[in-house]
């Protein structure tokens, strides 16, 4: 079995990139950058690694260079932040569509202006509709397994789109903390080698990008929309194998302390282990408060959502994320659609917090589900209210 | 659980020591996280960094607001840094200082548990600079015993390797060094 160590999670990520086998990594050295591929390049010039490292002068450059690779059929890795993944933005949208799945973690940080470098989810709410899967990690061990799963369900023949898995940056990535690193032969056991069915070989040529004209455009959509709703079961069933060969069980939707809950709060990643200490604290103090924390967020997992949050009263969605001029922020109004039809839907509340590094703490979280409460009986004036805001 | 932070200047060290009590707890079977104060990195200005140490998971990534140890690794940053800034009252303040326990707690104005030890001398002698982040693990020790030493020490031989053992011997005079003020 896999053997327990205190490693940075960036560390502790470059490590499970290494043990998925990866043939090519190509990434913006610069900042913002992550010691994710600071470190993949270590092991590759120590020869720890056989893969090629390209070190390009943009991450427009990154993302391409890695649509190329992953086009031939090298199993492709990259990692990125912030300004960066919108520098990417442009050709985000072309690897789902050319059926090209890279792999990339993404360690969220805050969009300029004002210039920040700390932790919200700006930056990748912007890539919401890029058409990758994606994934929100709770803490260094989930953001491990889910490399391991992202390579797994990415490049599944009956998948074939590119994944992101998502850390919030230093909250996680600068984290150090126990995590468990299984063994080559189990990665090895879960991940089989990359074999797509079609792949740039000059033996045997093929276009992939070509035009779409609109006679086709259309249907190209909705083959590419079909297949990525279809991705889900295989998600699933690889979270399945997963437990079996390591042993932790993932579920693309959460809960905790849910039974007979009336109020709950929902968030997407680190945080939410603190809302679950202030959940703790409020079911002491008789409070019928619990978490809903969404583990995948592309596809999203409606019918699992829905189950999530039946029989409450008041749902509070926690954005780290701000739309302007928007009904609320992007999971709040994503929630509130997916509730829309269903007959008996809890009220749904969106807080935004966290923005740019702002901490929130169990006492936030206390706040949040007060203001719940309250909202309960009486509609809130606003559809999204901003949390720890100095006057 | 046990909340630490530690004070340093930029370059000294204060990140790598929380990281080397973290990894000492891991690798003892606690619990545990270390983070610095994120930012950008400025060499010489004040930092800090953070360790929490449990016997359970931890489960929360707030930063510490009520730390149960403070460890200041440079003698000149209590006159410019609130040091024992949200303290625990039956907290430790641990000092690297040659000045005496009057002294300090009139610029503290701190009457609780206190540990200091004279740490710039003891790396000057033994590491030849002024970097006193392993001298001062020794103090940590002494005061909290909150890790073994026997794991620390491995920590610090996994991260520094040959240079391990002159830093070992610091931490060990601080450890003999030390003035422990309750």
């Amino acid at each position: 079995m896999g053997k327990r160590i205190a490693k940075e999670v960036s560390i502790a990520i470059a490590e499970a990139v290494k043990q998925c086998r990866v043939d090519v990594i190509a990434a913006y050295p610069i900042t913002p950058q992550t010691h994710i591929v600071e470190h993949l390049s270590e092991l590759v010039a120590n020869g720890e690694l056989d893969a090629e490292y390209i070190t390009v002068e943009s991450e427009h450059s990154a993302i391409s260079a890695c649509l190329g690779s992953v086009a031939t059929g090298a199993r492709t890795f990259t990692s990125t932040s912030s300004q960066g993944l919108a520098l990417m933005h442009e050709i985000l949208f072309i690897a789902p569509a050319l059926r090209l799945p890279v792999v990339m973690v993404v360690a969220n940080r805050a969009l300029s202006a004002p210039i920040s470098i700390w932790n919200d989810h700006g930056d990748i709410m912007a890539e919401r509709d890029i058409g990758w899967i994606q994934t929100f990690a709770e803490n260094g061990q989930e953001a491990v397994d889910l490399v391991y799963h992202a390579f797994r369900v990415a490049e599944d023949r009956r998948v074939m789109f590119p994944a992101i898995v998502n850390i919030d940056g230093f909250t996680l990535s600068h984290m150090i903390e126990p995590i468990e690193l299984p063994d080559q032969e189990q990665v090895d056991r879960y991940l089989p080698p990359f074999r797509p069915r079609y792949k740039l070989d000059p033996r045997k040529p093929l276009t992939m990008g070509p035009v779409g004209i609109p006679e086709i455009y259309t249907e190209a959509k909705k083959a590419q929309d079909e297949a990525f709703k279809n991705a889900y079961r295989v998600i699933l069933k690889a979270w399945d194998e997963f437990e079996e060969v390591f042993g932790r069980r993932y579920r693309p939707v959460e809960t905790y302390r849910m039974e007979d809950a009336e109020v709950a709060l929902l968030i997407m990643g680190s945080l939410a282990e603190t809302a679950m200490t202030a959940v703790d604290r409020m079911r002491e103090a008789g409070k019928k408060v619990g978490l809903v924390r969404l583990r995948l967020w592309r596809p999203f997992p409606l019918r699992d959502f829905v189950k999530a949050v039946k029989g409450l009263k008041v749902l509070a969605v926690i954005d780290r994320a701000l739309s302007p001029g928007a009904t609320g922020g992007p999971v709040g109004t994503e929630v509130r659609s997916a509730l829309y039809q269903v007959p008996g839907r809890p009220r749904v509340v969106n807080f935004i917090a966290g923005l740019g590094g702002r901490d929130v703490t169990v006492e936030d979280f206390e706040e949040m589900a007060d203001r719940a409460y309250v909202y309960m009986k009486k509609k809130p004036k606003e559809p999204y209210e901003m949390i720890g805001v100095k006057e | 659980m046990i909340e630490v932070r530690l004070h340093g200047r930029g370059g000294q060290g204060a990140v790598t020591s929380a990281e080397l009590i973290a990894v000492a707890a891991i690798n003892q079977g606690k619990y545990a996280q270390a983070f610095p104060s994120f930012g950008p990195e400025r060499r010489g200005a004040p930092v800090q960094a953070f360790v929490r140490v449990s016997e359970h998971p931890i489960r929360t990534r707030e930063k510490i607001y009520f730390p149960d140890v403070v460890l200041v690794l440079d003698p000149s940053l209590p006159s410019i840094v609130k040091v024992t800034s949200g303290l625990k009252e039956d907290g430790w303040v641990i000092l690297n200082s040659h000045k005496s326990e009057k002294e300090l707690r009139e610029m503290l104005g701190w009457q609780g548990k206190m540990a200091v030890v004279d740490a710039t001398k003891i790396a000057l002698e033994e590491l030849g600079l002024p970097i006193t982040n392993t001298t001062m693990l020794g103090a940590f020790l002494a005061a909290t015993g909150l890790v073994d030493q026997g794991y620390l020490e491995e920590a610090l031989e996994e991260r520094f390797g040959r240079l391990a053992e002159k830093n070992k011997k610091a931490l060990a005079r601080a450890i003999k060094e030390i003035k422990i003020y309750q």
